[in-house]
């Protein structure tokens, strides 16, 4: 394949690394208002009185709106396919504000200083309730987070407001008890993982204004223009064909732009005044007011008989949702939905439990999104499992994982298409050094050195839900435009779709023009989420340049009067016998001349199925039994994504999901104080992984070959974060003998785990 | 008030509020290369050279660049471009947004170091934070630069 395969630049990568003016900030129209949030001091409280005479005086404020000026209706700001799971429950503003930095003012003026000023001068006198802080038990709390009679559920999710309960779940397949009861071997254990940063480098934004038909435009730096389009439309009750949303350059998204967090403060500001408005988060506002993962208790039993065979896996989940159910729901979901399938020599399975409402940040969608939270609590316990069986962790996977072609319990009755995960196995413990460092080796002054390991699945796409179109249309010089309403956010999507359209077409990529995203052009994409862009929008790009490839065929031979089976077209001529055509004439005389036809191209794809990608994570650390300091030396993590489209890219989305994986579980860690104030709120407080605390990281990739995926094709984003917490815990854990169950794996909790040993 | 400056090779006279950070300044300037991911001098990104040396425009108050050379990457764009050909072969821009203070950082860096060692790099650079790539692909691409150039 020419195009395929290849480690190609990204098409915008010279222009966006030298600073051009690409982004959502710089492409926002002179005398823009600016946009500012007053936002809630309490956990939970309803607001009394709002006095926002002081602030509306002000020479330079545009307009201070509250509560009293919004629709009431409910919507979520979650992106997803409608019907969205998640629970329609939040206004824009709300009489009741359900956590510290929850919006209670919408505040517009000429400048950032009059708008600050003007902040400061909206006066509010709130009645303070008792908030719902603790997630464990916030189910039996007095106060409820969410008591409105007009909360709306698209879909029956289990909610019971009174009790704080967003959402119930159970899955069961088989008798999980009674085969637990009959294994020789089993492990119970609770693990915790925490909430998460997304820590974008670009803080959330987005401008609006109305066009010259006065529709409402709105360019955000989103992951999901079609879903903010849906949600603007209810938000602000317009219909959503007068709304156009934007997507330009993105500085990142990690799952946090998959929420529309912003974007309809900026849009009613506009509404309202009928001026342009851009609303930008500050990294604090970015850490206290948006989103982050879902904290989570995951509770795991699993089984094994004496021969190491899994038998019987349950996990209880409680998940933590926080003020609003954003994602609450499908997060919870697959974090089951992700980890029961791997292990298929099950008898009986099950994942159940609940997803609460506290008075904190609303979690949201983070690279991962369930999975990862499952992966630590599943791979842990398996680790060990294998320590009780007295295997080798690796060995024991390699005996009890689902190959190619084996279906499991809780994989809905289909077959693997494909898999190398064992291959992934074998290769990681050779490039990690397993047989020699297995599992430690004192290194003297102290220090311990150790291995560690884990495996993981995620999904590729949203089976039976997220559909995806392509459109690509022939232009009157022979060249192409690539219509796209996936969003590339910087992973180089709009590249690897554009290789995949100029494989099929023997064309070259500067033939291709690629646009994303815009919802008055663009063809509908659910947006770049879920795993879902290489292999669904992929498959959509496939079947599109098919489509205009053979309708370019037919015209080629109406002009050179022939029939359709006796052309053939090599990208750039088409040829029957002795007469041809060069595609650029074809173009000229079809759009220009005497063809009459404007060729376009389209493809929509859904999928029935979700492709797991595959990841096996080996780390190596060293603890400094002192201290309890774990420093990160190595890793390695080998992929199954399919097909590789480009080995460059591919190989930066591993290592970067890897660091991130790193920082879930060495650093980062969203915390609050006792009155439910965010203390994690800057880079100071809130640490991310800098160069100096990553080690080596080595990726390598297993290709496998899926039969339902563009060029054999799956999804590489999420699946590469799952690994680093369990593989890192395992080291930990092989070094010092410390189990650290609750993430972050600080060095406080690995020495006080080595003291209470002794 | 009003302060004299140059910004990349320009003599120019700037008005600036008391309160007011160079970033902001230069950004209001037109100069859109300069971002800002945080507001505790962590993060990197607003990086120019103030009189040749990598500070952080988003901690340094405008009017204390009277009388001194600014150089954002909007004036260094064939060094930029230079080293953004090797970052971008190795896919290390990702959403490119840190990209310009990072650029700005590593081309202080080959005019501050001789034959830097890996620690070495790392030591210089770790004040700009990137979350996409988890620096590797950059480093392999620092490497590549300096061994070539």
């Amino acid at each position: 394949m020419k195009y395929v395969g290849k480690g190609l630049p990204k098409l915008d990568g010279i222009r966006i690394a030298t600073g051009q003016p690409v982004y959502t900030e710089d492409l926002a129209p002179a005398n823009t208002l600016v946009v500012k949030i007053l936002r809630s001091p309490h956990a939970f409280a309803r607001i009394k009185t709002i006095d926002t005479s002081q602030a509306v005086a002000l020479e330079g404020v545009a307009c201070v709106l509250t509560h009293q000026d919004v629709p009431q209706v409910r919507f979520t700001l979650a992106g997803q396919s409608y019907p969205e799971p998640s629970p329609y429950d939040r206004y824009i503003l709300d009489e009741i504000v359900r956590y510290v930095g929850d919006e209670v003012a919408i505040i517009a003026a000429v400048d950032e200083k009059t708008a600050v000023r003007a902040m400061n001068l909206v006066k509010v006198d709130y009645e303070v309730f008792d908030p719902v802080l603790d997630f464990e038990t916030a189910t039996e709390h007095p106060s409820v987070v969410h008591p409105e009679a007009d909360l709306v559920c698209n879909i029956d999710i289990g909610l019971e407001q009174e009790k704080n309960i967003v959402c119930s779940h159970s899955n069961e397949v088989g008798d999980v008890e009674q085969e637990l009861s009959q294994c020789d071997v089993v492990v119970e254990e609770t693990y915790y993982i925490q909430a998460q940063a997304h820590a974008m480098m670009e803080t959330y934004r987005a401008v609006s204004y109305l066009d010259h038909a006065g529709r409402l435009v709105v360019t955000s730096s989103t992951q999901i223009p079609f879903h903010v389009r849906r949600q603007l439309a209810r938000a602000l009750q317009l219909p959503a064909s007068r709304i156009r949303v934007i997507k330009p350059r993105i500085g990142g998204g990690f799952g946090g732009k998959q929420t529309g967090s912003i974007e309809v403060f900026a849009a009613l500001v506009t509404l309202q005044t009928g001026q342009p408005a851009k609303i930008i988060l500050d990294r604090r506002e970015t850490f206290t007011s948006t989103t982050s993962r879902h904290a989570m208790r995951l509770k795991v039993r699993i089984g094994a008989d004496r021969e190491g065979f899994i038998r019987a896996l349950d996990i209880e989940g409680l998940s933590d949702t926080g003020a609003y159910g954003e994602h609450a729901p499908t997060v919870f979901w697959v974090v089951g939905e992700k980890t029961l399938p791997l292990y298929n020599k099950t008898r009986a399975v099950r994942y159940h439990g609940q997803v609460v409402y506290t008075n904190k940040m609303p979690a949201g969608a983070l690279r991962g999104y369930g999975a990862t939270q499952g992966t630590f609590a599943l791979e842990c316990a398996v680790n060990k499992l294998a320590e009780k069986l007295n295997l080798d962790p690796a060995e024991l996977r390699l005996k009890n994982l689902i190959k190619e072609g084996e279906t499991a319990l809780a994989y809905h009755g289909k077959r693997l298409g494909s898999s190398t995960l064992h291959q992934c196995i074998e290769k990681g413990k050779e490039l990690i050094g397993w047989q020699e460092k297995y599992p430690r080796k004192d290194m003297g002054h102290n220090k311990v050195r150790a291995v560690g390991m884990a495996v993981t699945m995620q999904g590729s796409g949203i089976a039976g839900i997220d559909t995806a179109s392509a459109e690509i249309r022939l232009n009157d010089d022979g060249s192409y435009t690539l219509l796209l309403g996936s969003t590339d956010m910087g992973t180089g999507s709009d590249t690897i779709l554009s290789q995949m359209a100029a494989e099929v077409l023997e064309t070259t990529l500067d033939q291709i023009v690629v646009y994303a995203a815009d919802t008055d052009i663009s063809p509908f994409d659910p947006g770049s989420y879920a795993s879902s862009t290489t292999y669904v929008t992929g498959m959509a790009v496939l079947k599109a340049a098919q489509d205009i490839k053979s309708k370019i065929i037919q015209q080629g031979a109406k002009f050179l009067e022939t029939t359709v089976a006796e052309v053939a077209f090599d990208g750039q001529l088409l040829q029957a016998g002795d007469k041809s055509m060069t595609l650029e004439k074809l173009a000229e005389l079809s759009i220009l001349g005497s063809g009459k036809l404007q060729l376009v191209g389209h493809g929509t794809h859904g999928s029935d199925v979700s492709p797991p990608p595959y990841v096996a994570g080996f780390a190596e650390v060293e603890v400094d039994q002192e201290t309890g300091k774990t420093t990160l030396l190595d890793y390695v993590a080998v992929v199954d994504c399919g097909t590789v489209i480009n080995p460059t890219l591919a190989r930066i989305q591993v290592e970067g999901g890897i660091v991130q994986g790193i920082g879930l579980a060495l650093y980062e860690d969203v915390k609050y104080d006792a009155k439910g104030t965010l203390l994690t709120n800057s880079f100071m407080q809130y640490k991310i992984p800098c160069r100096k605390d990553i080690g080596n990281i080595r990726v390598a990739f297993e290709e496998s070959h899926e039969p339902t995926g563009p060029f054999g094709a799956k999804s590489i984003g999420e699946v590469v974060i799952n690994t680093p917490a369990p593989a890192i815990a395992h080291a930990v854990y092989n070094a010092v003998g410390v189990s650290v169950t609750k993430l972050p794996i600080t060095p406080e909790k690995v020495f006080m785990g080595m003291q209470n040993k002794i | 008030m009003q302060i004299e400056t140059t910004i990349n090779g320009k003599k120019i006279t700037l008005e600036v509020a008391n309160d007011e950070l160079l970033s902001d300044a230069l950004r209001t300037k037109g100069y859109l290369s300069i971002r800002q991911g945080c507001d505790t001098s962590c993060c990197g990104l607003c990086t120019v050279w103030i009189d040749g040396k990598p500070t952080l425009s988003c901690s340094t108050l405008a009017f204390r660049v009277k009388g001194k050379q600014i150089t954002t990457i909007e004036g260094v764009q064939p060094q930029a471009e230079e080293f953004a050909q090797v970052l971008v072969a190795e896919g290390a821009e990702q959403c490119g947004f840190c990209s310009p203070g990072f650029i700005m950082t590593v081309l202080a860096m080959k005019h501050e170091l001789k034959n830097p060692t890996e620690q070495e790099i790392i030591h210089y650079l770790t004040g700009n934070l990137c979350r996409c790539t988890g620096y590797m692909g950059q480093l392999r691409a620092i490497k590549k630069y300096l061994g070539g150039a």
